[in-house]
């Protein structure tokens, strides 16, 4: 598994696509960090970008990826090498390239300018959307062997997530004003990765006051340790999920 | 060596294969032919456990084979079309097939040799010709000396010259005791290999017997026509 891992990160590496993600991270972190004296702003203005363009690089990355790399797929089957470690392989490799663009463009200009609490609960998130992401892109690889359908899905997700999911949440919020629905909130949000991660930081940033009366609710049940654990383990959730949902699938394709 | 059970597969509404039964044993080589979409790759697949299946099973050496994966060790596969990652170059194929079996079994690169493989292992997959592309695929069907050879269409895009030292290495192989399966619709070429002709036709196998005795119940000297007088008495 490690040496198709090791064969994954090589081969992502020479394709210098990853290469322009990270410069581009770090153009865009460092650049936030310097045109603004007020750390907690250049966090919120990056906060942005982390719960955008992460899980939309991410997805789409990792689904080119996999079908491209369906020759090497192909070749290592007729191999004495079971689908479990190809698949896992091509996770582990697809995961660690991204999460080091990552950590390299966004987490290090992080801990320059910002090494506390709210800081790294930004990298913390931004690294969980990444692999989180990149499974729901295995997902979504797996489902279809036409490339151009399996990129549409992808998209699909990606606007469900960061878009259409909030529209609903929003919608129910409207039709069922006059209800108590701050416990539900709390509920909803965890089935967002997305809205998970922009809960905590906003949490450490301590405006969750703009956040009127939910706010208060989140800041109640996220606040603690206890909705620190459940939200991380509601991320990785998020992440074993879908994997081992394409795992299924994968297993029983036909190449 | 290799038992097809009643193995049956069907892509949606399309059954490729329905029901076949085949034994293979060692030391023989084994031609399997048939009109194209008969099911010959599918078979060929299925063993190497890249299609799996709707029901009925694989025995390589006794054994089924329904998630397994070691049995492979013994399988050098050459596929009808070579897909390698493209930006790979030849050298970095070859090297990372040997790092990722990591056996110290005798490697068998006569192959690569005799084609001149070699002087190419700069050159990188995506520029290659089909039969180049194809050469290096026989390379690696032998390279890890396996006891069973799968060749999908072997000598299709190969130039002649070529094509005769592949004829030769599989030759070499019966000798050694090895199993040889081949996919093939040049008929002279499997009068001069073949051991076993196994005929397929819309998912059934038609029949499957010894070169020589087709021969004989034919009262046929060429192959072409001993198939052709079995499978249809009244053209031939």
């Amino acid at each position: 598994m490690m040496k198709i891992a090791k064969y994954v990160v090589w081969n992502i590496l020479r394709s210098k696509i990853i290469l322009a993600y990270t410069l581009f991270l770090f153009a865009v972190a460092f650049g936030t960090f310097s045109f603004e004296s007020d750390v907690s702003k250049s966090i919120a203005s990056l906060m942005s970008i982390v719960l955008i363009i992460i899980p939309l690089v991410s997805i789409i990355f990792t689904t080119i990826y996999f079908y491209n790399s369906s020759e090497f797929i192909e070749l290592l089957m007729a191999q004495p090498i079971s689908r479990k470690k190809i698949f896992f392989g091509e996770y582990l490799g697809v995961g660690t390239s991204m999460l080091c663009a990552y950590l390299i463009g966004i987490a290090l200009p992080v801990i320059i300018y910002s090494a506390d609490a709210v800081g790294f609960t930004l990298i913390a998130s931004g690294a969980c959307l990444t692999l989180v992401f990149v499974s729901l892109a295995f997902f979504a690889s797996v489902l279809t062997r036409d490339k151009a359908k399996g990129i549409g899905i992808s998209l699909m997700i990606w606007f469900y997530f960061s878009i259409i999911y909030d529209a609903i949440v929003l919608g129910v919020m409207f039709a069922f004003s006059d209800y108590p629905l701050e416990r539900v909130m709390v509920l909803l949000s965890s089935f967002n990765p997305i809205d998970l991660s922009r809960i905590l930081i906003l949490l450490k940033l301590d405006i969750s006051a703009l956040m009127g009366f939910t706010g208060a609710v989140y800041k109640d049940f996220f606040g603690n340790s206890n909705g620190i654990i459940f939200s991380i383990a509601m991320q990785m959730i998020w992440i074993v999920l879908p994997l081992f949902s394409a795992f299924r699938i994968f297993r029983r394709k036909n190449w | 060596m290799i038992k097809f059970e009643n193995l049956a597969i069907s892509f949606g509404k399309l059954n490729v294969l329905k029901g076949i039964n085949a034994s293979f044993d060692a030391g023989k080589i084994i031609c399997i032919i048939g009109p194209n979409g008969s099911g010959k790759t599918t078979m060929i697949k299925c063993l190497l456990g890249m299609t799996i299946p709707n029901s009925g099973r694989i025995l390589f050496d006794g054994k089924p084979i329904v998630g397994e994966e070691l049995y492979r060790k013994e399988i050098g596969y050459m596929p009808q079309i070579g897909r390698y990652p493209d930006n790979m170059t030849i050298g970095q194929i070859i090297a990372m097939m040997k790092d990722l079996r990591n056996e110290v079994t005798q490697l068998d690169e006569t192959i690569f040799e005799q084609f001149q493989i070699q002087a190419m292992l700069q050159k990188k997959m995506r520029t290659l010709s089909g039969g180049t592309t194809q050469k290096v695929s026989a390379g690696l069907a032998f390279l890890f000396n396996p006891k069973v050879l799968v060749l999908d269409e072997p000598t299709a895009g190969l130039d002649p010259s070529a094509a005769e030292i592949l004829k030769q290495k599989i030759l070499k192989a019966k000798q050694d005791g090895k199993l040889v399966l081949i996919t093939s619709h040049i008929m002279s070429e499997i009068d001069e290999m073949a051991d076993e002709i196994l005929y397929m036709q819309e998912g059934n196998v038609l029949f499957h017997k010894n070169i020589e005795q087709l021969k004989a119940e034919t009262g046929q000297t060429k192959l072409g026509r001993a198939i052709l007088k079995t499978i249809n008495p009244v053209v031939a």
